[in-house]
């Protein structure tokens, strides 16, 4: 047998996980004893795995180290020892219930990193150290973040159910919105590959999600987008790592098949005519990711999607994206006025003086340019974009 | 499970009430009585509190007990009432705080239970 993979054994783990919780959870009825005993078999295989080899029935496997785990360990707890000795796998799946799992994880009365630490270990199936390191964070203060999560789930009296109809449009934003910064947090990040990619791991869980909530249209949307970024990794960066603008990608190294796939999810959505943020965004990526080159873009409908964005999500950030569309699809002049209008709420944003710096130089102002490009630098802490940067100030 | 909704006023609530006339501020108390009978299932009491300046706060933590005048955070925002709920879970709590028609902030705390 050969050993499996790093992504092999992530790609297993997080197939299974949220399923033995979700049959965990239907017996002991206590989600926090259940998540421990998730950990601790996904521990186990993470130990045996790369040894033994993946087993042929890893779910039934996981299964068997968390009962006798629980077994072992819940002596006091007479009540579930009871019933877990009585189980016996295979489980019947009563359909697929880490929709309830996945609603818990990311109840608004949890912060928004509980949200997303308690997705990525219940849900996905990582361990604590993984969430830790993808988030650049000591482990302990991802397990305390999730000890009291865990803690306010039972004693707040979290529900464990999707939510009802009247109260599903809230929580269904909750929920996309986790995913959402899993993917940024993942597409973003440069360096040295990161032992665990988050992006796939959105991905995934987006991909769950539609799956299990076909008639969502904002689900499908969110997919699209993550699919439509993705489409395009390879082309984003160098050889050397450095961050590629997207005038400058190579198209030819874009996934046309994964980036057609996208566009028909989206336009399978968009027939259900519930528009939202994420199916505009993502009609925003396939009009860059249709054109065949740059100048093949259409600006006007780019503006025309972001006008429709801004409309249901009103954001500062959304319009100097805006203003990027104007500058092409009218020119410098007219974007320079938009991004005025933005000078006080994005003083902050490393981005608005880059394109500041871009439009500036554009019309006839190099010195303006470079001192908005040096306030760019000195406000973004990401390696890539300060590379993009400086490189910018050492030739212009 | 059982919580307690702990309503807060602000001074921006405390003054927009007072700008009201009477019969504005009637059909307000009005819509707080309509809750409660709305919700009257699921209510097992409360009160209303006397403004924070009638409070008299109680050390206790430093030797002798230390009296002093006013409420034990001194704050913009004002505990003005509770009310003790009995309901399914947090979704429940959730759904009746939302339809709330008088002060602007509202603390749902679960009850420890003694079992």
């Amino acid at each position: 047998m050969t050993d499996p993979s790093h992504d092999q054994l992530a790609r297993v783990v997080r197939e299974h996980a949220g399923q033995l919780a979700v049959a965990l959870m239907r017996v002991t009825g206590d989600f926090a004893a259940a998540e421990d005993l998730v950990q601790d078999a996904v521990l186990a295989a993470l130990q045996h795995w790369p040894a033994d080899g993946i087993p042929e029935r890893p779910d039934a496997w996981l299964f068997t180290v968390a009962r006798r785990r629980a077994l072992d360990g819940l002596r006091r707890a007479g009540n579930y020892r009871a019933k877990l000795a009585e189980l016996q796998w295979p489980v019947q799946p009563a359909g697929d219930e880490r929709l309830r799992l996945i609603f818990t994880c990311c109840h608004p009365a949890l912060s928004r990193p509980a949200q997303v630490a308690l997705t990525l270990r219940v849900v996905c199936g990582l361990t604590t150290a993984q969430i830790a390191r993808a988030f650049l964070v000591h482990e302990t203060t991802i397990a305390q973040r999730i000890t009291r999560a865990k803690r306010k789930i039972t004693d707040a009296g979290i529900p464990y159910r999707v939510p009802g109809d009247d109260e599903l449009a809230g929580r269904l934003t909750e929920v996309l919105t986790v995913i959402y910064l899993l993917f940024n947090e993942g597409y973003l990040a440069t360096g040295p590959p990161p032992e665990h990619d988050l992006a796939e791991d959105a991905q995934w869980l987006a991909s769950l999600l539609h799956r299990l909530m076909p008639a969502e249209p904002e689900v499908a949307g969110l997919l699209a987008l993550i699919r439509l970024h993705r489409a395009r990794e390879k082309a984003r960066f160098d050889p050397g790592g450095g961050l590629v603008l997207l005038q400058d990608q190579d198209r030819s190294r874009w996934d046309r098949e994964a980036i057609a796939d996208a566009i028909r999810l989206l336009t399978r959505a968009a027939r259900r005519q519930r528009p939202g943020p994420y199916q505009l965004q993502a009609a925003i990526v396939a009009c860059h990711a249709e054109a065949g080159s740059f100048g093949d873009t259409d600006w006007e409908q780019i503006v025309l999607l972001y006008d429709m964005l801004l409309y249901l999500a009103p954001s500062p950030v959304t319009r100097l994206h805006r203003a990027v569309a104007v500058r092409y699809a009218t020119g410098p002049s007219a974007a320079m006025a938009e991004l005025d209008d933005l000078a006080d709420v994005l003083a902050e944003y490393h981005l608005y003086h880059a394109t500041r710096a871009e439009l500036l130089r554009e019309l006839g102002h190099p010195d303006a340019a470079r001192t908005a490009d040096r306030r760019a630098l000195e406000l973004t802490a990401n390696p890539a974009e300060q590379a993009v940067l400086q490189q910018r100030l050492a030739w212009t | 499970m059982k919580y307690v909704l702990l309503f807060v006023e602000t001074e921006q609530f405390e003054r927009d009430l007072e700008a009201m006339d009477q019969a504005e501020r009637d059909r307000a108390y009005q819509r707080v009585m309509d809750w409660m009978a709305t919700h009257a299932g699921q209510i097992r009491g409360g009160n209303k509190l006397q403004s924070p300046e009638t409070a008299t706060t109680v050390r206790l933590d430093r030797g002798e007990p230390v009296i002093t005048d006013g409420p034990f955070v001194e704050g913009k925002e004002v505990v003005s009432g509770y009310t003790e709920i009995e309901v399914a879970d947090l979704d429940e709590a959730l759904r009746m705080v939302r339809t709330w028609p008088g002060c602007p902030v509202v603390e749902i705390r679960p009850l420890v239970e003694i079992v």
